[in-house]
């Protein structure tokens, strides 16, 4: 059974949601579009305040370099462009949309009938792309990475594999279980306009032996529509957290490591896109329809009924909550994410975005980190890194604040996977630190390159 | 539109929001389980005399653990109940023969605890194993009573009588060049289950191997350590012996003295060995190669403790240059 090589934790699974039907939450009565939904410069808003938008209109347009267009997925009237707090805990820019019905622009086809590339005919290389960045796609796996800009490969490098992220290794949720279970052809045609985008005639699934039924699915429909679906693989992986990791997935399927930054995937020839950005991709190029809604789990061991919910973006987290049954006495956390690598949330009025994965609701009791006691040396963080990184080392070179000793130590390969703190007998806040390291020390590179530009 | 929220305040933390559930005490009292088989070999063997010397061992420990950082570090925390000072005193007393007098076992506690482990700030910072340190004192301050073995199956305290160690018997025949010593040594058999004189933890191998495959099994301990002393002892013994047999035969030299418990238990302490599968490797065969050499040409029929000791001490530099192969890292 294929894995990645280097650490990894077992975190217990929780997948409470795993047999629940995808349901399509409610219309809200109010839709917040944060500009802020994905990585690079924040959306541009094009609408003010009073305008009548529809699903589908255009509500800030992409800004200068890294960004994507973000669209409206409601219709209605806007009633306010201003900061609103978003999942990071901030006041940022948004375009607010009071709801009135459901009127969707004409250009997106709302039926459900499959589109297949014959179908299309002979759409181009450039035409795909360009409908996946006109639609405002993101990674939505959490990463919320431009997806355009991924499947246009810088010159020198060329696409060998595109390895579709269907790991979902992040304790409790299973959107994408859910997804593959229900959308295995049109994920399958999502697939073949990648291929097709950047020419690459292989593609692999990867999937997590935790869901025999989506591997065993995808199989058989494999097997049986070869001709219609040629040079995909389903590959099923050992379960490990954190296989859904870009490089850890790369390693684990085809068995090549991305070296440090600033080496991308692309340098080994991989492209990885989360299999629910290939069903986005699906949607965008063969129905027209930009990224306005996406699958969330709502979940958490005292949640009435744990749910896979189809939502509009900019659907706020409370309605989402209110349709799984409610909120918990005993809620003590809400986690925007996953437990091992999701964000604490300040509040649910917080809106779904672009990468809302999942929202968990812990209990008081499980929301208490335990007492902090030494290092007894254990080196069992060694052992769970899987980036081969010294997790004990970095935490106290951060106490010392010795960025150097951190830079020499690699702290910038951190992806953050929390796997260090998680397996420490003694509780203590490894990752916590090393993020600090991490932000200071990629602080100073920046600087230091700044300052040997201006000495040219 | 307005939502009322519930709950006021939601706790804020960074990931991970959930834990693995291990701890320092699952760590410390998973290592006294695995410690179980070989102690009750050892009340087996020596009875009474191995109750006593544990029981007094393990109080002393966690009593001086205690009165140390209460009066003297002033520490409002208590740190006895994390386990770790029981498991300094158990691995004491495994080091000591079974009929040493109480005072004597007393002073090698505080030594362990006080000067092995305390001063240097209590858990995760002492650079030596503790019990060794209190062991090593022992031996050098009171080498008389530390080397008067009672001979297997003594199960009183006092006036036990003592006899040759098979590893003395081994040092003599490597001294007078003479293998015929060898012949008194007991058989391979009664070895691996503890029929033989010695500190009275140490004598039953298989007890403390059954052990060491509870914490390989929990987790607690990687195989590197036990597997690369083992491994080096038994290439090199086995080396000697083919060239000249006064040296005794691998397989005895494995299951003699300390050697196993030191591989499975003492050396495999966390605090004082390497962070790294790698530099594991490496502190494992520096310990089996000294043990050997500090065995058969040192002053000491025993070199087990002195290895681990010397070897602790080069752990900090292990762990500098010994880093684990980083994701992606390509080979220069």
């Amino acid at each position: 059974m294929k894995t990645f090589h280097i650490g990894g934790v077992h975190p217990a699974e929780n997948k409470l949601s795993a047999a629940e039907p995808i349901r399509v939450a409610g219309l809200p009565k109010q839709a917040v579009f944060s500009m802020f939904q994905h990585i690079g410069a924040p959306a541009v808003p094009v609408v003010k305040k009073g305008d009548e938008v529809k699903v589908g209109t255009l509500l800030g347009e992409a800004g200068k370099g890294l960004s994507v267009p973000v669209f409206s997925s409601v219709s209605g009237k806007v009633s306010k462009v201003d900061a609103v707090l978003d999942s990071s805990g901030t006041r940022r820019m948004a375009v607010v949309v009071d709801v009135e019905g459901d009127e969707w622009e004409e250009r997106i086809d709302r039926s459900d009938k499959l589109v297949t590339m014959k179908d299309l005919g002979g759409i181009t290389a450039e035409e795909v792309v360009n409908r996946i960045k006109a639609a405002g796609i993101v990674g939505m796996g959490g990463a919320t990475f431009p997806t355009g800009v991924k499947l246009m490969p810088p010159p020198g490098t060329k696409a060998e594999a595109i390895i579709v992220n269907a790991v979902e290794c992040e304790p409790y949720l299973t959107a994408d279980h859910r997804l593959m279970l229900e959308k295995p052809e049109q994920i399958l045609v999502g697939i073949q306009l990648i291929k097709h985008a950047v020419n690459c005639p292989k593609a692999y699934i990867g999937i997590e032996m935790n869901k025999p039924d989506a591997i065993k699915l995808l199989t058989n429909l494999l097997k049986e529509k070869a001709a219609q679906y040629p040079g995909i693989e389903v590959v099923p992986l050992k379960v490990k957290y954190p296989q859904g990791g870009e490089k850890q997935l790369i390693d684990a399927v085809i068995g090549r490591q991305v070296p440090a930054p600033p080496a991308l995937p692309i340098n080994v020839g991989a492209i990885v896109q989360n299999v629910g950005t290939v069903y986005a991709i699906y949607e965008a190029v063969t129905k027209n329809k930009p990224l306005i809604e996406r699958i969330i789990t709502v979940t958490g061991k005292s949640v009435k009924q744990p749910s896979n919910f189809l939502a509009r973006i900019g659907t706020s987290m409370q309605q989402l909550i209110d349709e799984a049954g409610g909120l918990p006495e005993d809620t003590g956390k809400i986690i925007g994410g996953g437990p091992m690598m999701g964000r604490a949330l300040m509040s649910l009025e917080v809106p779904v975005t672009k990468g809302s994965s999942g929202l968990l609701l812990m209990t008081e009791k499980e929301s208490r980190r335990g007492e902090v006691s030494p290092c007894i040396r254990c080196a069992k963080c060694v052992s769970a890194c899987p980036m081969g990184l010294e997790p004990y080392l970095l935490a106290s070179y951060t106490r010392l604040k010795d960025w150097d000793g951190c830079e020499k130590n690699d702290v910038t390969s951190c992806i953050e996977c929390g796997s260090c703190a998680f397996t420490c007998p003694s509780n203590r806040p490894l990752l916590d630190n090393i993020r600090v390291a991490k932000q200071t020390v990629m602080g100073i590179i920046k600087a230091r390159h700044m300052e040997s530009i201006a000495k040219k | 539109m307005h939502y009322e929220l519930k709950i006021m305040k939601p706790i804020i933390s960074l990931s991970p929001h959930v834990h693995g559930g291990d701890s320092v005490q699952k760590n410390m009292y998973g290592v006294c389980i695995a410690l179980v088989p070989a102690l009750i070999a050892s009340l087996y063997f020596f009875g009474l005399g191995s109750a006593i010397v544990l029981a007094t061992s393990v109080a002393a420990c966690v009593f001086f653990e205690w009165a140390i950082t209460r009066f003297i570090l002033g520490r409002e925390r208590l740190t006895i109940c994390d386990g770790s000072a029981v498991l300094t005193g158990l691995l004491l007393g495994f080091n000591l023969p079974s009929n040493l007098p109480i005072w004597i076992i007393i002073i090698g506690a505080l030594v362990a605890i006080g000067i092995g482990k305390l001063t240097f700030g209590g858990l995760g910072c002492n650079p030596f194993n503790p019990a060794l340190v209190g062991r090593v004192f022992l031996l050098i301050s009171f080498p008389v009573q530390m080397t008067s073995w009672p001979l297997s199956g003594q199960m009183g305290y006092v006036d036990a009588e003592t006899g040759a160690t098979p590893l003395a018997l081994m040092k003599q025949a490597i001294k007078e060049g003479d293998a015929s010593y060898l012949d008194q040594l007991p058989s391979a058999f009664d070895m691996l289950i503890g029929q033989t004189g010695g500190s009275l933890g140490e004598v039953s191998a298989l007890c403390l191997l059954i052990g060491c495959c509870y914490m390989l099994w929990k987790k607690i301990i990687t195989w590197h350590i036990p597997v690369s002393i083992l491994c080096t002892v038994f290439v090199l013994a086995g080396l000697f012996h083919l060239i000249d047999p006064s040296y005794a035969n691998p397989v005895q030299v494995i299951l003699s003295g300390g050697l196993m418990l030191g591989a499975c238990f003492m050396a495999t302490d966390y605090v004082t060995s390497p962070m790294t599968g790698k530099g594991q490797l490496i502190y494992g065969c520096a310990i089996g190669v000294l043990t050997i050499l500090i065995r058969d040409f040192g002053s000491y029929p025993e070199g087990m403790s002195f290895a681990i000791l010397i070897m602790n001490g080069f752990t900090p530099l292990i762990n500098t240059y010994v880093k684990p192969k980083r994701f992606g890292e390509v080979k220069k």
